[in-house]
């Protein structure tokens, strides 16, 4: 059974999805989703285990067929590293998914929502376990597609999530569909759709401009689906005005595994010495990766709905991963993979935490969590918790992240970056301090509506806020992944 | 539309033999062209059809919403179920080699039910997204408002009296006929 655990960890989501769409009764599908994330959870660390152990990539051949000429499901250091982040939030966001959706979602909709649910985990689970590159297309379009419904659910309680859907839609197939133009040109290039292959036939033919313009269209479709500075104005809205089940899942998730898809195509198929590929295309990152950064942070600073605020902080956090890729060396990919991770656990935490006073107060602005941190302390400690984290404060996994961006930008002699990555991060503190102030520096008005908060509320999102302090505090295994997945694509053998 | 006698019989032998093409595009796509994807279309748009000319209810009446729903996820499950099965028989998911006494004819039991899974979604798909299409409330309020605003004009009742009395005619006729 142990060999099949690549397939059944993509598979059991997968397959789940239909019969959740055909449960009734109250909670059904919502247990249904919870255990099968639960086990997607258990396999993804067991293949990281597993993996580890063994020390080189696991390969399952899907149908029997081998390598160049079936499908099959690769788990190295990279994607094991990246398939417990994806299945571990997706597991915390099922836990907390109960209570949003039973306050946000019609009763009637709620197998049809844990069917799209678990699509989306099992599209996000699919392209990072797989070896083909069509294959991958078509579990961005399975994620993609359960995700822009998820989107719309929130129709139900904010119209202008159906607006925000649409963008989302018409962006995301843009993004969708140019990544498959540039496939198709790798694919008539070299007739072969399998990563490593197509990596070793790539080479032949690599100054050919087919091949530059595959790398475009690639690039560019991922950088849209990756809301990569500055094409990431579908994110914010889908973001805020999804349910917000929804915006914690996808905000910790969604952008990372296309970040992961970025990483594996463009150091795992192109290469870092593709046509002088690191010169111009790691300069063109970088400048879009700092931009964003600012950008991000500036816009969050401006914005006083919560859930907006933190989307805009998400594009200036993939603005650092966006660097660390386009240091395009092994400590920046290092970096890259570390923050990945680590964004993920504060978005998590971030996102499940607004989502609880959101299921209460509908919208939550600045205004509405004024005096808030004293009738809801442990809530919003865990924001607290997380925004300091988005700073990189020290004890929180956020440092370790900047720690590793700035030394592989030092590595590279790029100071003046590593000095606006600097002035960029502390400049997140502007926003965070906006919350403080709200929070606890105010009293709460007298005709605000009563926030509650039991364990029920808190729980979800504070697994992920220990989780955050854990790997800012012990970080070297997670550390070490990192390192091991940057050496998939980097330097010496994986 | 159904008081043309033209369509309604027309429909009623075309209705069963695109049904039936359907069949042979789907089991013959092992030999020959076709499969689940365009026998599930071709499936579909005998519903569709039916639905045109007889009107969205009885449409809706032939083949209930839930059952779709249900013959949507039966597909889908088909499909995966049939890749597990191999799991269980000791082969890797999708493996068809182990569904039957040789690997050609487990190959062949493989994909006949992997594509019956494909047509069966295709086709319960196809048929969701025509009633949704066609049903959709706000759409038909947005028309009547759209009528509203036309105002001057009263199309309705001369339509209906038209209709009915054709009605009446294809009555008569029928009655005719059978005496």
């Amino acid at each position: 059974m142990m060999q099949h655990l690549p397939v059944l960890q993509v598979l059991l989501p997968l397959l789940g999805a239909p019969c959740a769409a055909l449960l009734r009764g109250r909670d059904m599908a919502w247990g249904l989703a919870l255990l099968l994330t639960g086990a997607a959870f258990l396999i993804s660390a067991v293949l990281f285990g597993l993996q580890y152990n063994a020390g080189e990539a696991l390969i399952y051949d899907l149908g029997g067929w081998p390598a160049p000429l079936g499908i099959v499901y690769v788990i190295d250091a990279a994607s094991a590293l990246v398939l417990p982040v994806v299945s571990g939030i997706a597991f915390v966001a099922t836990i907390a998914a109960r209570r949003l959706v039973e306050a946000e979602i019609d009763a009637r909709d709620h197998a049809l929502f844990y069917a799209a649910w678990l699509l989306t985990i099992a599209g996000m689970l699919g392209q990072v376990t797989t070896g083909d590159a069509f294959n991958i297309f078509v579990f961005l379009e399975i994620s993609s597609l359960s995700a822009y419904a998820l989107v719309a659910m929130g129709a139900g309680r904010d119209r202008r999530a159906l607006p925000a859907a649409f963008n989302y839609l018409i962006l995301g197939t843009v993004g969708a569909t140019f990544y498959v133009i540039g496939i198709g040109l790798l694919y008539m290039l070299t007739g072969t759709l399998n990563l490593t292959d197509l990596a070793e036939r790539l080479a032949e033919v690599e100054s050919t401009r087919a091949s530059f313009t595959a790398l475009a269209f690639i690039a560019l479709g991922l950088f849209l689906k990756m809301a990569l500075f500055p094409l990431h104005f579908w994110l914010v809205p889908a973001y805020a005005h999804a349910p917000s089940a929804v915006s914690a899942l996808m905000a910790a998730t969604a952008t990372k595994v296309s970040v992961y898809v970025l990483i594996r195509l463009m150091f795992g198929v192109f290469g870092v010495e593709f046509n002088g590929l690191a010169d111009a295309i790691g300069l063109l990152i970088l400048t879009l990766g700092i931009t964003g950064a600012f950008a991000g942070t500036l816009a969050a600073i401006l914005e006083t709905d919560l859930k907006k605020l933190f989307a805009q902080s998400s594009i200036a956090q993939l603005g650092y991963m966006a660097i660390g890729i386009g240091a395009m060396s092994m400590t920046g990919l290092a970096a890259a993979f570390i923050h990945l991770f680590n964004h993920a656990l504060m978005k998590g935490a971030l996102f499940l935490a607004i989502g609880a006073i959101a299921a209460q107060a509908g919208r939550v602005s600045m205004q509405s969590i004024e005096g808030a941190g004293r009738q809801i302390p442990v809530t919003m400690t865990a924001i607290l918790v997380g925004g300091l984290a988005l700073i990189g404060v020290p004890l929180t996994a956020g440092f370790i992240s900047k720690v590793y961006l700035v030394r592989a930008l030092l590595e590279q002699n790029f100071w003046l970056l590593a000095g606006l990555t600097f002035i960029s991060s502390a400049l997140a503190l502007a926003y965070v301090w906006k919350i403080i102030e709200a929070a606890w520096l105010k009293e709460r008005p007298e005709n605000a509506p009563a926030l509650i908060e039991t364990p029920v509320h808190y729980v979800p999102a504070w697994l992920m806020v220990f989780a955050t302090i854990g790997f800012g505090i012990f970080a070297g295994p997670l550390v070490d992944a990192a390192y091991a997945a940057a050496a998939v694509f980097i330097g010496g053998p994986s | 539309m159904q008081d043309d006698p033209v369509i309604r019989v027309i429909s009623k032998v075309m209705i069963p033999t695109v049904m039936l093409f359907a069949l042979y595009v789907q089991f013959h796509g092992d030999y020959g062209p076709g499969g689940g994807f365009q026998a599930g279309v071709i499936f579909a748009s005998a519903f569709v059809l039916n639905a045109m000319i007889f009107g969205l209810n009885r449409g809706r009446h032939v083949w209930p919403a839930h059952l779709n729903l249900l013959a949507i996820c039966a597909g889908v499950l088909l499909y995966g179920l049939t890749g597990v099965a191999s799991l269980f028989l000791g082969a890797n998911y999708l493996d068809y080699d182990v569904l039957g006494a040789t690997a050609k004819s487990g190959q062949h039991i493989g994909i006949l039910l992997v594509e019956f899974g494909v047509g069966l979604t295709v086709a319960s798909v196809m048929v969701a997204l025509f009633f949704t299409f066609a049903g959709r409330p706000t759409h038909v309020r947005l028309l009547s408002k759209m009528q509203a605003h036309e105002g001057a004009r009263p199309p309705a009742p001369k339509d209906e009296a038209k209709s009915e009395a054709k009605t009446k005619a294809t009555k008569d006729n029928k009655t005719g006929a059978h005496k």
